[in-house]
């Protein structure tokens, strides 16, 4: 088939979609060119802002170093036995003061003024409780965790249709019953969500607590990047850190709209 | 005619202040009986009677001021690079299309784990606090200023055509006062990220006011008067937060 067949028009407009597609790259492009040009220029310190080159070769070097990873389980543990006992209290109390208007009014206030106050400050304390080691950063990931999870569980509790609990109850179902055939499957969506802000800030708190004062764990390395001055490892784990967090964060979401919050 | 009085009920938080005072007391009896430790867990006691000395001794005036003076400056740069942002995403909506979502996976970033990075480029001097509180409140106060712009209601811009406005004012007269309520909600939920940023940052790298205080008492093994500070925290943290919703509620229409 010969070209010349083809009837020469003008080009459709593009798409709106094509459009911020072709945005989205352009600014992705354009900070990447922006980074690498000002870490070429002389004009900052070469350690502080370093070639895009030089951080992806520090990535690949943190992916490949078993240290990483050592430290990385430390850090998942800690942060996963803060979820646990974060998410248990935070179940429980939440379980109790949404099933009683009388105790939510007495100490959900509690709750919601104490819950955004900044859990770092408590550290010097738990250090005291539970020792230097991974106790005492379980424990301020656990103390952070708590807040979200019993605010979303005691919120969750009260939207329950009540047409559900008389159901239950003209079934003549126990406590026990009642709270993982009604409320558990009717909570759900909520429920994950409560603990996917959770888990954010459980992440917050563990890693913080290892910068702070530690020798293992994910903060722990941040921290000896800045005291040695390794910039480009630095940014490297907080990438990978923040991809983390992030991917968690959007799994957790996915999971909640899944069940329906 | 009948008048009818609704009593408040002053039972929960009879219960809620009986419980604290509980807690205080158990609290103390363990200690005085020797099952806690004292220097695991100080007196209660010994807890309200430090507050006179790390009041008069620490200067918490001009720690509370230090502090105030960085969460006001994190609040005026979130106010202006926020909404003007906000602002600019609105009228564009194609770079709102091709930024909205990075700014949502911003907000949920954990900024505060970078801070080693901020102390690189600033040092550890206010500037790193100010900036990180600045940066850590800036997606919530960018996100609720696109969203208070796009509900404004239609009958309310063709009032505003009708009399003839210009896009400039119908923006300013119209489009950005009924934004407000819902611009002041992202001011707040900025304001409290960046003031938990501030005090966790000023504890973390020990420098400032009310978050060195508590690491300071603390490596001088002072725990009463670290459970003072800590305390003190708590409270104006908790004041801050009833204030600004007071001021959100009378903002919003029927508030």
């Amino acid at each position: 088939m010969s070209t010349a067949s083809i009837p020469l028009t003008k080009s459709a407009p593009l798409s709106f979609e094509t459009r911020v597609r072709s945005l989205k790259l352009a600014i992705v492009a354009s900070l990447l060119l922006i980074w690498e040009a000002m870490a070429r220029s002389g004009l900052l310190f070469e350690d502080v802002v370093p070639s895009i080159v030089v951080v992806v070769a520090a990535l690949g070097g943190v992916l490949v170093d078993p240290v990483f990873y050592s430290n990385l389980a430390i850090t998942a543990w800690e942060v996963g036995t803060a979820i646990l006992v974060g998410g248990v209290t935070g179940l429980a109390v939440g379980f109790v003061l949404g099933n009683s208007r009388f105790l939510s009014r007495a100490y959900e206030p509690f709750l919601y003024y104490l819950g955004p106050t900044p859990k770092i400050i408590f550290f010097p304390l738990l250090i005291m409780w539970f020792g230097i080691g991974p106790g005492s950063k379980a424990a301020l990931g656990a103390l952070s965790s708590f807040f979200p999870i019993a605010i979303a569980t005691a919120a969750a509790i009260r939207s329950v249709d009540p047409i559900l609990l008389r159901v239950g109850a003209s079934f003549r179902l126990s406590r026990w019953q009642t709270f993982y055939k009604i409320f558990l499957p009717a909570i759900r969506g909520p429920l994950t969500n409560g603990f996917r802000l959770g888990l954010g800030i459980a992440i917050i708190g563990t890693v913080l607590a290892e910068t702070k004062l530690s020798n293992q764990g994910i903060g722990y390395l941040i921290i000896q990047t800045y005291t040695t001055f390794n910039m480009a490892r630095m940014y490297a784990l907080l990438l990978l850190l923040f991809a983390i967090a992030i991917l968690l964060n959007a799994a957790l979401s996915r999971l909640a709209r899944r069940f329906g919050a | 005619m009948t008048t009818s009085f609704r009593r408040r009920d002053y039972r929960p938080a009879a219960l809620a202040w009986a419980s604290l005072i509980l807690v205080f007391c158990l609290v103390e009896a363990l200690i005085r009986t020797g099952v806690l430790s004292v220097y695991v867990v100080p007196l209660p006691s010994s807890i309200v009677a430090a507050i006179p000395r790390v009041v008069a001794e620490e200067s918490i005036g001009r720690r509370l001021l230090l502090t105030g003076g960085e969460a006001l400056g994190a609040s005026v740069l979130l106010i202006v690079v926020g909404t003007g942002l906000g602002i600019l995403l609105y009228r564009s909506r194609l770079v709102r299309a091709a930024t909205e979502n990075w700014i949502a996976a911003f907000a949920a970033a954990p900024l505060i784990l970078a801070y080693p990075l901020f102390l690189v480029i600033f040092g550890r001097n206010a500037l790193t606090i100010v900036m990180l509180g600045f940066l850590a409140g800036l997606a919530p106060m960018i996100l609720k200023t696109v969203e208070g712009l796009s509900i404004v209601r239609r009958s309310l811009l063709n009032v505003g055509r009708s009399f003839n406005l210009s896009e400039w004012d119908l923006f300013w007269k119209i489009h950005f006062p009924a934004a407000v309520p819902t611009i002041f909600t992202g001011i707040r939920l900025s304001l409290i990220f960046a003031l938990i940023n501030i005090f966790g940052l000023e504890f973390l790298i020990n420098f400032g006011g009310l978050g060195q205080l508590i690491n300071e008492l603390a490596e001088r093994y002072d725990l009463p008067g670290t459970y003072v500070a800590i305390g003190f925290v708590i409270l104006v943290s908790v004041c801050f937060f009833i204030v600004i919703e007071r001021l959100e509620r009378w903002l919003r229409p029927g508030g």
